[in-house]
């Protein structure tokens, strides 16, 4: 664990400017697909959760902008706008399960990000929201950060980050978490329990929706502009991508999904030149993933340890019969 | 009054290629149990069977719808080969994996014909008429070819040996196997079908719509609210849901403007979902 802070601290220090800043985005994803996997747990895969981020990153940049709310206050406002969007969200969608959640997840995300487009004033329109404000620079005299600098913004967003999954992971642990890992696994069994399955759901949508504004919020006033683009259903997949391929058995396995995924994409794509051929190489390790790593990444390393033990155990039994 | 009449008339051609790709969609539905989220790409990839062999090789136009319609089912034929048998008993694999797909197709296109829109010159420059609305032959011709070909498979479903092999396997399909159908042979032939009809949607369109290779999205988009509307699963509520669906948003887009309409549509989807999930027409059974 130390080690892994260590490494986290030295590492925006062996990269290049650009890769740093991708080290900045690449931390944001990992709260926004942590996220993710807290509203897969109740067995609900949501296509709406991009749209959710984009209600946070959207609300703080507003906030900043139009009513002067300092940004660290604005941020956490614009996840509460978040939440109480899924809480809204969450009477029609929690009628329904499986597919057709799926579907009017979709569909209610479409409709929020449609409303941006729309209304100009004061959603920005197709263009969005420019020259959001940026997080403040800390000048305490002795100590002064310009949060310009990817370098420090990376460190500002681990921060964050690496809160905002200790209490993802806290809540997990806790009986509400294994309450949701019931309603996923035997939803009528929990209910005949007495668990209120609608009740958690819900809780575990706000809850996720919660953090994923968060990552929103981030965004927003790293990069300085926001548009509905950004949010549609293309981004959407990518984190569905990493979770799928990550695996969502575990905490990790979609942190490990984003990371694998960021680095194949950024620095060995970006290195072959292949800047065309991206979506493609994605779309083909989605569907191979799918067909022959249905577990995930998090699969192949307790995969790989029982072959390496049949292969010995297999190679020991050999040398028996051979003696 | 005239306009009225008029977007009636625009209505009746946005209904008819919108009930192809929605029954393409729930015949592929139906069988294999999967939502094939690639459908709008098979869509794009028949209106870029039109662009490569009528507009950049000057073959007939008719030719070229043609091969858009084989072309695609062949697509078809492949997903079901390489990604929706293996993944038969898991749904969700199979929709993240047509995701993947759609992520194939769409890279593919842009290598073959770039990002910007494909132009299609139109095949016949003449107009009809009725009742003081016009209506270009090129519209008049979707609206004819989908009719043909959606009495064909209505009739090929309810009359052939085939058809009522596939239609047991939508029903049942355990039970289909035990009477001696072959999943895997029907599975070939209801994903043949409906992506045919999803690219010969598209390859029929061409000329009206400008493809992109991004254009599969907002497809995917009609098609979902088309099914949904209907009832998962179920073709004839697939097409009364187009032709609905279609007159609420030509109307919407006339009378206010285009994301107004998605707007009302996607709204008009979450509201049956919500109301009645199996949707207007839907089997109660597939709740």
């Amino acid at each position: 664990m130390v080690f892994l802070f260590a490494a986290l601290a030295v590492l925006p220090y062996l990269l290049s400017y650009s890769q740093q800043e991708i080290a900045v985005l690449l931390v944001i994803n990992v709260l926004l697909v942590s996220s993710y996997r807290l509203l897969t747990l109740t067995g609900e895969w949501s296509l709406g959760h991009v749209v959710i981020m984009g209600v946070g990153a959207y609300a703080s940049a507003l906030l900043a902008k139009r009513l002067g709310v300092p940004v660290p206050l604005s941020m956490l406002l614009g996840a509460g706008m978040a939440a109480a969007t899924a809480a809204i969200l969450s009477f029609p969608l929690f009628r329904m399960k499986g597919f057709y959640f799926l579907i009017g997840s979709f569909a209610a995300g479409e409709i929020i990000r449609l409303i941006w487009k729309r209304f100009t004033d004061p959603f920005g329109g197709p263009k969005g929201l420019k020259r959001i404000d940026p997080f403040p620079d800390i000048d305490a005299g002795f100590l002064s950060i310009d949060f310009y600098e990817p370098v420090n913004y990376y460190f500002l967003a681990l921060i964050v980050v690496s809160a905002s999954l200790f209490v993802l992971y806290r809540i997990e642990r806790s009986r509400i978490g294994l309450t949701f890992h019931a309603i996923h696994w035997q939803d009528r069994l929990a209910e005949s329990v007495g668990v209120d399955t609608f009740r958690y759901r819900t809780l575990a949508f706000v809850i996720a929706s919660f953090f994923a504004g968060i990552a929103g919020g981030l965004y927003a006033h790293y990069v300085g502009a926001v548009n509905p683009t950004r949010f549609s259903v293309d981004q959407m997949v990518y984190v569905l991508v990493w979770a799928v391929v990550g695996g969502t058995a575990t905490f990790y396995g979609p942190i490990l999904g984003v990371i694998v995924l960021t680095v194949v994409n950024e620095i060995v794509l970006r290195a072959l030149g292949l800047d065309t051929a991206r979506p493609l190489i994605y779309g083909a390790i989605l569907i191979l993933s799918v067909l022959y790593l249905p577990n995930g990444l998090e699969s192949l390393g307790p995969r790989l340890r029982a072959r390496w033990q049949r292969w010995r155990g297999g190679s020991a039994a050999a040398r028996r019969e051979a003696t | 009054m005239d306009l009225l009449w008029q977007t009636a008339v625009n209505a009746t051609y946005a209904a008819s290629y919108m009930a192809l790709i929605a029954v393409g969609l729930v015949m592929i539905f139906g069988v294999m149990g999967v939502i094939n989220f690639a459908h709008g790409e098979l869509y794009m990839v028949g209106a870029y069977c039109v662009v490569f062999l009528y507009a950049q090789e000057n073959f007939p136009f008719l030719l070229a719808v043609a091969a858009g319609l084989v072309f695609v089912g062949m697509i078809g034929l492949v997903m079901e080969r390489t990604m929706f048998r293996p993944l038969r008993d898991n749904p969700l694999a199979g929709l993240i994996a047509s995701i993947g797909f759609l992520l194939i197709l769409q890279t593919l296109a842009v290598f073959g014909f770039g990002r910007r829109m494909g132009h299609v010159p139109p095949s016949t420059q003449g107009k009809l008429e009725i009742l003081g609305a016009v209506l270009t032959y090129q519209r008049l011709f979707v609206i004819v070819a989908a009719v043909l070909l959606l009495a064909a498979l209505w009739t090929f479903l309810r009359r052939s040996k085939f058809g009522r092999a596939l239609r047991a396997c939508a029903q049942d399909a355990e039970a289909a196997s035990l009477q001696g159908i072959s999943m895997n042979q029907t599975a070939r032939i209801a994903m043949f079908i409906g992506a045919a009809l999803a690219g010969v949607a598209g390859a029929l369109t061409a000329p009206l719509v400008s493809p992109t290779p991004y254009i599969g999205h907002s497809i995917i988009v009609t098609a979902f609210i088309i099914i949904i509307v209907g009832g998962v699963g179920s073709l004839e509520g697939a097409v009364i849901a187009a032709v609905l669906y279609a007159f609420v948003h030509t109307f919407v887009t006339t009378f206010f403007d285009g994301v107004i309409a998605n707007i009302v549509g996607l709204a008009l989807m979450l509201a049956v979902l919500v109301v009645r999930p199996t949707g207007l027409f839907g089997a109660k059974e597939r709740a």
